[in-house]
């Protein structure tokens, strides 16, 4: 553990150090300060703007930052062959895997929780006080940085083994896919011959399943979320990235670097 | 008797080639080779021989086509065993957001020191590669020179038994050269085994026990510098020096190329004695005797000329 600590705690200074990242935080801090004047014009539904708006700059920048940092984690090492030094060390590959996932997903979590914070008191700002019910906005971010840490399992993945411009189309496909997977599987009534609605309801089942970690508009109107949803969507993406991150360390541990 | 620090047996690596990887080209064939404890190896070889390719293999960098090899009686799947091994890397290119300092504690934590040492540790390898100043600048300002001593730096950090480098002073200048070179014989005086690869000759003659010469992928001989050159002398040179006015000693001073002040004799090995007797009575000063010797690079230069040529001959046979 210390070995998949010491890399994990390298990457999120290497993030830390990255002004970029804090140009898109500032930017999407900025998005939910604009959402609050957004909603002074939108009679009735401000709160509704507020959180929806709001929801999606902290996913979208969260996105943003774990794709595109994401499939730099490993080849950027090869690259500039920093890792040469370091396998020297006695660390192994899958240890410096997940030590690179951990850190990335540490950095996340802690931009995610500013920019969480910075909603918050967005809509403390705009309601003066807050109810139980809005607390949900927490739950929403929460299944967001799930989300984000199944981006970056499989940014990572894409990062072993291709370039990086083709980890990015790679994870950024396998998103989109990701938030169709109901409509794969329920294909009965479409033109498609039998044999390809077949195919993609198996496809469905590989593919990461981004459907259940949407509860924005629950957030938005104050319902509450389930807590067995909260545990399966849990249960999910950890098991999701630990399937991933090994298939990342059977392609990484056999690869020669240049 | 200790067994050898580093063995390799019939290490091979291909890489696949071409767009479709249907083709490869072989990098290093069949390497087997010894490295005793607490020797000073040099790995010498051209551009391109193999000698990055066989450093690869050893750290686990790149894995073998077939063939193998042990560190420390370890194989080199074994990863725990770099503990014990320090590696310099080819141009050493580190994460440019730290300092030397950072990086070295950095690395300091795979080995599980703790912090205070890790402290320690780190301000001693900086004073021993002379950046004991440097230390809090990011390496993104460091010069070629500063990198490769922070490399040095990383690859002793942990005491290590073995130590390799990948062409320790390649790119550095006069003084940075000098440096490098100290630090090995201070790695070398303290019993460490030392396995490095250099394709500059003058630093293997100086630094090393042994060596072995790769060409093409081949290795081409093993042993100490005198051994593995053949060491037959070519001849006897007699220095001297002699008044340009004295008429005794003009024959001699014919026969003799000049040097600045100083004339050279070569003469045959079993005309020495004859030779001398001459100059004694030709009235002389002899500076110097010495056997005349192919170097080092003159066998390694014959080598490659010798590779290539089998090179072309397999090329034109093809066609």
């Amino acid at each position: 553990m210390t070995q998949v600590g010491a890399v994990a705690w390298n990457t999120f200074r290497e993030a830390v150090r990255d002004r970029v990242l804090y140009n898109l935080v500032f930017f999407a801090l900025l998005m939910i300060a604009a959402s609050v004047f957004l909603g002074q014009i939108s009679l009735g539904i401000e709160t509704t703007v507020l959180i929806t708006v709001g929801l999606s700059a902290v996913s979208v920048i969260g996105l943003l930052i774990a794709v595109f940092t994401g499939v730099g984690l490993v080849s950027k090492e090869i690259d500039k062959r920093t890792l040469y030094a370091l396998l020297s060390k006695p660390v192994r590959r899958w240890e410096f895997l997940t030590g690179k996932f951990a850190g990335l997903v540490l950095t996340l979590a802690l931009n995610t929780a500013a920019m969480a914070a910075g909603l918050i008191l967005a809509l403390l700002f705009v309601k003066h006080s807050l109810q139980r019910g809005d607390f949900v906005v927490l739950i929403a971010v929460y299944f967001i940085l799930l989300k984000i840490a199944i981006v970056i399992a499989l940014a990572l993945l894409f990062s072993c083994f291709t370039s990086q411009l083709l980890a990015i189309l790679f994870t950024a496909g396998l998103y989109v896919a990701g938030l169709f997977v109901t409509q794969m599987r329920n294909l009965n009534g479409s033109r498609l011959a039998p044999m390809m609605q077949t195919l993609f309801s198996w496809i469905s089942y590989v593919l990461p399943n981004f459907e259940n970690f949407n509860v924005m508009a629950a957030a938005a109107h104050g319902k509450p979320v389930p807590a067995a949803l909260i545990l399966q969507n849990t249960a999910y993406a950890v098991l999701y990235c630990g399937i991933v991150l090994a298939a990342a360390t059977a392609v990484f541990s056999r690869r020669n670097l240049k | 008797m200790p067994g050898p620090a580093i063995e390799t047996e019939s290490l091979t690596k291909d890489y696949p080639t071409g767009f479709l990887h249907l083709k490869t080209k072989r990098s290093l064939e069949s390497l087997t080779m010894q490295v005793g404890e607490g020797e000073a190896f040099g790995f010498l070889g051209p551009n391109g021989a193999g000698k990055s390719t066989t450093l690869k293999l050893l750290m686990g960098i790149i894995f073998p086509t077939s063939g193998g090899a042990r560190i420390l009686g370890r194989p080199i799947s074994d990863v725990s065993m770099h503990r014990d091994i320090g590696y310099l890397p080819e141009q050493p290119y580190f994460y440019d957001y730290l300092t030397a300092a950072e990086l070295l504690d950095y690395f300091a934590r795979f080995f599980g020191f703790s912090a205070g040492e890790r402290k320690e540790r780190v301000v001693k390898m900086l004073k021993k590669v002379g950046l004991e100043t440097a230390g809090k600048i990011q390496l993104r300002k460091y010069s070629k020179g500063m990198l490769q001593r922070v490399g040095l730096a990383q690859a002793i950090l942990h005491d290590p038994k073995v130590v390799i480098l990948d062409e320790p002073m390649s790119g550095l200048d006069p003084i940075g050269r000098r440096e490098v070179r100290d630090i090995i014989l201070e790695l070398k005086r303290e019993g460490r085994t030392i396995f490095f690869s250099t394709h500059i000759l003058t630093d293997a003659e100086m630094l090393c026990d042994k060596v072995g010469v790769i060409v093409g992928g081949k290795l081409q001989g093993v042993g100490i510098p005198d051994d593995i050159v053949g060491m037959k002398a070519h001849g006897m040179e007699i220095l001297f020096e002699a008044d340009a006015n004295d008429q005794r000693s003009a024959a001699v001073r014919a026969k003799a190329s000049k040097s600045g002040s100083r004339f050279a004799l070569r003469v045959p090995e079993d005309a020495i004695y004859l030779a001398l007797e001459e100059l004694r009575g030709a009235g002389v000063r002899i500076t110097a005797v010495s056997q005349i010797k192919p170097t080092l690079e003159e066998y390694f230069m014959h080598l490659v000329e010798k590779d290539r040529a089998q090179a072309a001959a397999i090329e034109v046979s093809e066609k």
